[in-house]
């Protein structure tokens, strides 16, 4: 064990396997130093494994209506209580983290590689290049996005995908800016210069050199970017233009609620604290993750 | 050479001068406003006139007649090239045409009239809210950086970015209005007083003031209360994070330890030589969360079923009244976009590192 922790914590690796797993156990290990951090750890990895195995954990269908049992309140039975059809909503919340893992992850896969493109493209090249790219994505930037985001769904139709889309539309903008401020900080640096020597082209450079040096205060801003994507995507629900009844999407759960809010308070509440322990799972990871990967940021916005 | 000497210095001091430099700063402001607003017009136009597959009928509707379907589609101009239509939308705009809303049938541009002073009002008071307690919270938090009561306030900072706008809403109605029966219900105002005030600036808490009627005006403020505290309390959480990080930037100065090596009261460390010099930024984060309350205000509306721009927007939205969405879209972002610049703009004029 000590053996395997020298070999880690080495200051001369011998191998590039060895330096980028010394590099990741010094974060493991950092990251274990941040309580916070690690809580949004549990909390995200829960979220996964839940998804993952929703069938199984899940007591009930989260679709199954069962209408002599309609609008009971929290039991042993039913631990969130049922809603106006009889379903249970504890099983509904499980399966309803598959659709926000879903969400969350394609958002975050159209948006942050576009975003990095833009950006490195733009930082790299400089000039007009720039001055144009930049120029467009400041006025996406200066949108507001909830309102955006309605505004292309109204267009494209409620549902599911194309809230994700309209979701990805508005969050490019932020991953742009970040990779073109990385990318200038190294597009000078001899490194890239001696590439160039060796004759790569720009998109070999761009692709190989640039973004891979990009993705860690990328991965960063995302985690910190996710809290608002569920957010999003949860009002889209609540307003009927995203997930689509019978869908267990927790937004679309708490609208089916509002009705009988004063009277039956689980209905709408209950997939509410799973909105916000999942939101807040990821805020923290992500703040936990900017004081390891991004140091010089510490204690800023 | 010495008369070359002094055309160089005259014409440094001439760029340098601070009056210079400020007209450049809003002259580049302007051009800046005036290219994210065409932005803002293209975005609208493309959300309007290309991605629906039948743009006519994404505004007469499905049950329209013939003949209305034909002139819309010529009244459109749908027959021009794009570039044509955009034009001619953007002067459109520019006469206040935004259109007729299918859902309501009058006029977008009335419409929104009307329904933007309560919007206003809300924020507003939001915006209060959130700056009377955000603000003191996050000198607070860094002041006692790394105590719990920094820990507490960072911990419900956080909360205010993972919580649902719309939940918190519908929760605060359940436990305020259904069981505590403090605040009033949805709505602007009750029903009995419906229609007593004419509004003359749409703001019903200055209306009802300046007509005398106190009963309206402590009626509103019973249902105005929740709706604006909710909304207060998302400014709220990334003001206090901004003021802190701000203020730790000022704590960690020499001039700050100087001051307290020579004895200053904390309390005068802390509110003069800390705070004072923050006021700038801070115009800008107040700025920019107001700008992020109007836009904020959509859920809210919608759960308090508040006669605002967020509501309007959100049952446009439901009746697919493509005209209301674009039209409400429109404005909720030029008025977001001009406080946005306006705050940035602020900063770099009124910094006096920047002179």
């Amino acid at each position: 064990m000590s053996n395997m922790t020298e070999w880690l914590l080495s200051d001369s690796p011998t191998s590039k396997g060895q330096a980028f797993a010394g590099r990741a156990w010094r974060m493991w290990l950092s990251l274990l130093g941040n309580p916070l951090a690690i809580t949004g750890l549990i909390i995200v990895v829960v979220l996964v494994l839940m998804a993952a195995f929703a069938p199984i954990i899940a007591p009930y269908s989260p679709v199954g209506q069962d209408l002599q049992n309609r609008l009971l309140p929290p039991s042993w039975q039913h631990w969130m209580g049922t809603d106006e059809l009889g379903r249970d909503i504890f099983s509904r919340v499980v399966h309803g983290s598959r659709l926000t893992l879903m969400i969350v992850l394609l958002v975050a896969a159209i948006s942050a590689p576009l975003g990095l493109l833009i950006g490195a493209i733009s930082g790299y090249f400089g000039g007009w290049v720039d001055k144009v790219m930049m120029g467009i994505t400041d006025i996406f930037l200066s949108m507001p996005k909830l309102i955006m985001a309605l505004a292309f769904v109204a267009a494209l139709g409620p549902g599911i995908e194309n809230a994700i889309i309209a979701i990805a539309i508005t969050a490019w903008p932020a991953y742009a800016r970040i990779a073109r401020a990385e990318t200038l900080t190294f597009r000078n640096a001899e490194f890239i210069d001696a590439i160039k020597l060796q004759g790569a082209s720009p998109a070999r450079i761009i692709i190989n050199h640039v973004l891979p040096l990009c993705t860690s205060s990328m991965i960063v801003r995302v985690t910190l970017d996710m809290a608002g994507i569920i957010l999003t995507a949860a009002g889209l629900g609540f307003l009927g233009l995203g997930a689509q009844p019978p869908l267990p999407e927790w937004g679309a759960m708490i609208s089916r609620g509002r009705a009988f809010i004063l009277d039956q308070w689980w209905v709408a509440t209950m997939p509410g604290f799973a909105i916000i322990v999942v939101s807040l799972g990821f805020c923290f990871l992500g703040d936990g993750l900017r004081d390891i990967l991004d140091p010089k940021n510490e204690g800023k916005s | 050479m010495s008369q070359t000497d002094t055309v160089d210095i005259s014409a440094q001091s001439w760029t340098n001068n601070v009056w210079f430099k400020r007209l450049l700063t809003i002259a580049q402001f302007i051009f800046v406003l005036v290219l994210t607003f065409l932005g803002l017009l293209a975005i609208t136009f493309f959300i309007g006139r290309v991605i629906p597959i039948d743009p006519v009928l994404a505004i007469v509707g499905d049950r329209a007649t013939q003949e209305l379907y034909d002139a819309t589609r010529e009244a459109m101009g749908l027959d021009q090239p794009l570039v044509v239509q955009f034009f001619s939308y953007v002067f459109d705009v520019f006469r206040g045409d935004l259109g007729n809303s299918a859902s309501t049938g009058r006029l977008v541009i009335e419409d929104l009239k009307r329904v933007f002073p309560a919007t206003l009002e809300m924020a507003t008071i939001g915006i209060f809210i959130g700056v009377l307690l955000g603000v003191p919270m996050g000198v607070l938090s860094a002041a006692n950086e790394g105590k719990w009561v920094d820990q507490v306030f960072r911990v419900l900072g956080l909360v205010g970015y993972s919580v649902p706008a719309f939940w918190l809403g519908l929760v605060g109605l359940a436990l305020f209005y259904g069981n505590l029966g403090w605040v009033a219900g949805p709505g602007r105002i009750g029903i009995f007083y419906e229609g007593i005030v004419t509004p003359v600036t749409g703001l019903i808490l200055v209306d009802s003031v300046l007509q005398g009627e106190w009963e309206i005006f402590y009626d509103a403020i019973h249902h105005l209360v929740l709706p604006a505290s909710i909304l207060g309390f998302f400014s709220l959480a990334y003001i206090a994070r901004m003021t802190r990080s701000f203020m730790l930037d000022q704590l960690s100065q020499e001039f700050v330890t100087t001051a307290r090596v020579k004895g200053v009261p904390e309390y005068k460390v802390i509110w003069k030589h800390a705070f004072l010099p923050i006021r700038v930024p801070l115009i800008t984060v107040i700025g920019l969360s107001y700008a992020g309350l109007l836009e904020g205000s959509v859920m809210i509306e919608t759960v308090f079923s508040w006669p605002g721009i967020g509501n309007y927007l959100t049952v446009a939205l439901l009746n697919a009244d493509m005209n209301a969405v674009l039209g409400a879209t429109l404005v909720i972002g030029a008025v977001f976009i001009f406080i946005n610049k306006i705050s940035d703009v602020l900063y770099r004029v009124l910094d006096p590192r920047s002179r």
